[in-house]
């Protein structure tokens, strides 16, 4: 086999030399307060430990930089990055002394700049091999599955991120519940409104253009302010109608953020749903009206299935943007992984930053793959879907 | 005059053009037809290295066309393309104008070329020059596409199905304005189309191509004369044959000498038209008048059934 | 001829400047918002200098973004770059599922409080519109005018100069109206990292429970980001409208 080289293998084998021989790979630091030390990979492993990550970086950046086939560039990747998470667990135990709870080990940029070679490795492996839906889905779920079993089994408790998690088991995973909640929950209401509203605008042209007028406007109100806004108004509610602070409604908290998230979602729900009736071709229309369906059999049985993927699609911008908007919930009492990121920026603590910020960047890219993916599955002949 | 030696282009596996040799002189208009995909737009492009060949070589003027770069090499070639590729953000005097800018001429010599070109087409330079592409109808906006690729005064002009896009009667039209510029700059035009009337009525050479490969290089009367293979014997269409040559001449090469009676054809029409003015008025002969007017003699339908027919 | 939205949009724009110059005269407006001895317009600094400290904010950002998105999506566009196009692609499509607070979090810990974290996190996220966008145009341009292009002799550098980016120009410009809004909206969030920006005037009214300045902040935002949004598309328009699209 002739020997080629790969461009972007050249970029991704520069990152990883960078990343792994002079940037640190790990920071200690001796109580949660005090600054950091940067540890490089030989410092920051026990040498067999070292002498393996490396062995594995040189081997993975000769398969990056040599045109190889796709799969095993894939392969490679995701092999690397899971040795990856295993040496950050092992550098943990390396570096805490016995029986000190106080020191932190998180990981430096070193690793994150890896991490980020290898994901680009995986990504551009992906784009070539261009898996289908299912199996894209079944890639995700075993990255979830790999995750999940390296925190079940204890892998990473020596780092810093999971010490933050084990102070606040409880409320990490009350927050979590909370943030899927207004994610999804606000996504389930704008459904449930957004559809008919879209059927109502596609029917009567008048209309479609002043609420798409008035759903646009409120896009542009920033979100804090909407959420702050709407304060006011919820609070009013709470105290004169009656029932109402029983369910919960309250003028600060998880209210008024349920409702901004809800007046966000309204937006690409019923725009996609407008465009995706609009987009069903006239000859099924007429075909339809020729066979005698009456108005409402047309919409349910050739109007929706052909506009589905279009509304699927605005329902994948919602999704996406509800969970991170969500974070925003936490700035009015509202709850959600923002807590965690907003307690972290106001204390500078990267970790605890992290432990907000990656689940939701989490649940969003999970998001994100599944809903493409069901987007792919229901699109005919696989043309992209085009959103509004 | 343009030397085409052995020109072979592959892609991968395929063969797209096989070995194709053709000496084309100046001045003339070479046809080159063939049915889609034989490989007419490839050999075309070769010519002014928008494609490069696998082998072989081009010699315009005796001059390798790889003795330059492939962009100047380009802007001393005329290139006008089906559905004409005019650039919509520029008016139709900056699309006329592209090749004289990229060569630096001065502005007052560009706009003199703008303006001679836009009235040599019919198109008023004042109301048309500062219009977008997409203010013109059809035939105009391939009109300008056709002035665009003359700007430069170019020596050779290469189109791709230029009228393709054009309804029946603009086409004829536009046949017939290009023969006309043809005269006025003496330009050597190699031309691709699929429709056989077309290449019959401008060409001074004809080169059919059937599979990548040259199959008959030849004046439209020897082609019709003598087909080279089967393929470019049903290319012609074999009812059609009589026809074609008849068009090919006019009725100066059929006059014969004595008197005819009732209405008189001009000596510059085709012969073609001749025998079509005999078989409607249901005469024997017309009476053909010169270019002055005046009565030259007769052409007759004996005589033109003669010329009309292949070789026995 | 003034059309009626137009004059609404002009109307807006000078409802915005006076409020920003004189906000007492619309004191009476938000008192009813506010309880009996809180202000109604905010105090702890001059509205006009913080919209004018978000714009640059945006402005700086959105240029920012604007000159390396095109750059990259020039260089991904050539012949020399095409390997890396179907990764950009994707690359573009997974940054998109980043929320933008989340980047700004994560700004913090690297690169301080301040200005700085809030003008990188909108910079990495406003390039994601303009690249795609950028690629969508400059990978859509009709191949009759592109070949025309090579055929009159034009260079790789003046095809790109004189025809792929003015052609594509109207829809790289919608991916800078994109950016620029969003960056509108989320660089209010950059206040909680204490950018100065309009976010001060709404964290200010959540912190102290005072509507008036949740409202005069979310809303200054909201008509900048409108009248940006719509003069970006009147010039997409004009753009447009010459090529006869
Ligand atoms: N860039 C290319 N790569 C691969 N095949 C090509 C390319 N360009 C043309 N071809 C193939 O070459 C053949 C001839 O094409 P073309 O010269 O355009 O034919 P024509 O103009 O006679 O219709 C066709 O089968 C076409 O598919
Ligand atoms: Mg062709």
């Amino acid at each position: 086999m002739q020997l080629r080289v790969d461009k972007l293998g050249v970029i991704i084998a520069a990152l990883a030399a960078y990343g792994a021989l002079l940037a640190p790979f790990a920071t200690f630091r001796a109580n949660r307060i005090v600054a950091g030390e940067a540890r490089s990979i030989s410092e920051a492993l026990p040498p067999a430990w070292a002498a393996i990550i490396l062995f594995l970086i040189i081997t993975t950046a000769g398969i990056a930089i040599l045109k190889t086939p796709s799969r095993l560039r894939l392969g490679t990747a995701f092999a690397m990055i899971a040795a990856l998470a295993l040496g950050i667990g092992a550098a943990a135990a390396h570096l805490t002394p016995p029986e000190n709870t106080y020191a932190r080990v998180s990981p430096a940029s070193g690793f994150w700049i890896l991490l980020f070679a290898l994901g680009l490795l995986a990504a551009d492996a992906l784009t070539r091999l261009r898996p289908s839906p299912l199996v894209r889905v079944l890639f995700l779920s075993a990255v979830l599955g790999f995750i999940a079993a390296v925190l079940t089994s204890g892998t990473w408790d020596g780092l810093s991120l999971l010490k933050e998690y084990a102070s606040r088991a409880d409320t990490f995973w009350a927050e979590a519940g909370k943030h899927l909640m207004l994610a999804l929950g606000s996504l389930a209401a704008a459904t449930a409104v957004g559809i008919p509203l879209g059927v109502l605008c596609h029917r009567v042209a008048r209309l479609r253009d002043g609420l798409l007028g008035v759903l646009n406007a409120i896009q542009t109100i920033p979100s804090i302010a909407l959420f702050g806004i709407l304060i006011a108004p919820l609070g009013w509610i709470a105290i004169h109608v009656p029932g109402a602070a029983a369910i919960g409604i309250r003028g600060i908290g998880t209210a008024p953020a349920f409702v901004a998230l809800f007046l966000y979602s309204l937006l690409p729900v019923v725009a996609n749903t407008v465009v995706g009736l609009a987009g069903v071709p006239r000859e099924a229309n007429d075909a339809a009206r020729g066979i005698g369906m009456t108005d409402f059999q047309r919409l349910i049985g050739i109007e929706f299935p052909l506009a589905f993927p279009v509304i699927l699609t605005g329902i994948r911008i919602v999704l996406v943007q509800n969970i991170g908007l969500a974070t925003i919930a936490a700035l009015i009492g509202g709850g959600g992984f923002g807590v965690f990121v907003f307690q972290g920026v106001g204390q500078t603590a990267m970790d605890l930053v992290l432990l907000g910020a990656v689940p939701t960047v989490l649940l969003a890219f999970t998001a994100a793959i599944v809903l493409d993916a069901l987007i792919e599955t229901v699109t005919p002949n696989r043309n992209r879907v085009q959103s509004a | 005059m343009i030397e085409i030696e052995g020109i072979s282009k592959r892609y991968g596996e395929t063969t797209v053009v096989r070995d194709v040799s053709l000496t084309i002189a100046p001045r003339t208009v070479t046809v080159i037809v063939g049915t889609s995909g034989s490989g007419k737009t490839t050999l075309l492009r070769i010519i002014n290295r928008l494609v490069e060949p696998t082998s072989g070589t081009i010699k315009l003027d005796g001059e390798d066309n790889r003795s330059l770069p492939d962009y100047e090499l380009r802007r001393r070639i005329g290139y006008a393309i089906q559905g004409h590729g005019l650039f919509p953000h520029r008016t139709v005097a900056q699309n006329i104008a592209t090749v004289p800018t990229l060569l630096g001429w001065d502005r007052a010599r560009i706009e003199a070329k703008v303006n001679e070109l836009l009235t040599l087409f019919q198109l008023d330079p004042v109301a048309f020059g500062p219009r977008y592409p997409h203010e013109l109808s059809g035939g105009q906006q391939q009109r300008v596409g056709v002035a665009r690729a003359l700007a430069a005064e170019p020596k050779v002009l290469l189109m791709d199905e230029p009228f393709g896009a054009l309804d029946p009667i603009i086409r004829a039209k536009a046949q017939d304005d290009l023969l006309a510029i043809q005269k006025h700059f003496e330009t050597t035009i190699v031309l691709v189309t699929h429709d056989m009337e077309e290449a019959f009525h401008l060409a001074d050479r004809i080169a059919v191509m059937d599979k990548g490969e040259v199959v008959q290089y030849a004046t439209p009367a020897e082609m019709l004369v003598k087909p080279a293979t089967v393929f470019v014997e049903s290319l012609i269409g074999a009812g059609e044959r009589p026809f074609r040559l008849l068009a090919i001449d006019t009725v100066a090469d059929a006059v014969e000498p004595g008197v005819a009676e009732g209405e008189a054809i001009a000596s510059s029409a085709s012969q073609r038209e001749a025998l079509s003015m005999l078989l409607w008025s249901g005469r024997k002969a017309l009476p053909v008048v010169g270019p002055d007017g005046a009565v030259i003699g007769k052409v007759s339908l004996d005589g033109l059934a003669q010329r009309a027919a292949g070789p026995t | 001829m003034l059309r009626l939205p137009t004059l609404f949009r002009l109307l807006a724009f000078a409802v915005l400047i006076a409020f920003l110059v004189q906000p007492q005269w619309f004191e009476p407006l938000l008192r009813p918002l506010v309880q009996e001895n809180a202000p109604a317009i905010y105090n702890q600094g001059s509205l006009l200098q913080l919209t004018l400290l978000h714009l640059r904010t945006v402005a700086i950002a959105t240029a920012g973004a604007t000159v390396v998105a095109l750059a990259l999506a020039i260089l991904v566009t050539r012949r020399s770059g095409a390997e890396f196009l179907p990764l950009s692609r994707s690359l573009v499509n997974i940054g998109q599922t980043f929320p933008p607070v989340a980047v700004l979090a994560l700004a913090v810990p690297i690169f301080g409080f301040g200005e700085k974290p809030t003008l990188i996190a909108l910079f990495l996220y406003g390039l994601l519109p303009i690249f795609e966008n950028a690629l969508t145009g400059l990978t859509t341009l009709p191949p009759s005018i592109m070949e025309a292009a090579r055929g009159t002799g034009m260079t790789g550098r003046q095809r790109l100069m004189k025809i792929e980016l003015p052609l594509a120009m109207p829809v790289i410009l919608a991916g800078i109206r994109l950016s620029v809004v969003i960056s509108l909206a989320t660089a209010t969030i950059g206040s909680t990292v204490a950018a100065r920006t309009l976010g001060e005037v709404i964290i200010a009214g959540l912190q102290s429970n005072n509507l008036a300045f949740v409202v005069q902040g979310g809303l200054i935002v909201a008509v900048l980001a409108v009248l940006i949004h719509d003069a970006l598309q009147a010039a997409e328009r004009s753009l447009g409208s010459r090529m006869g699209r």
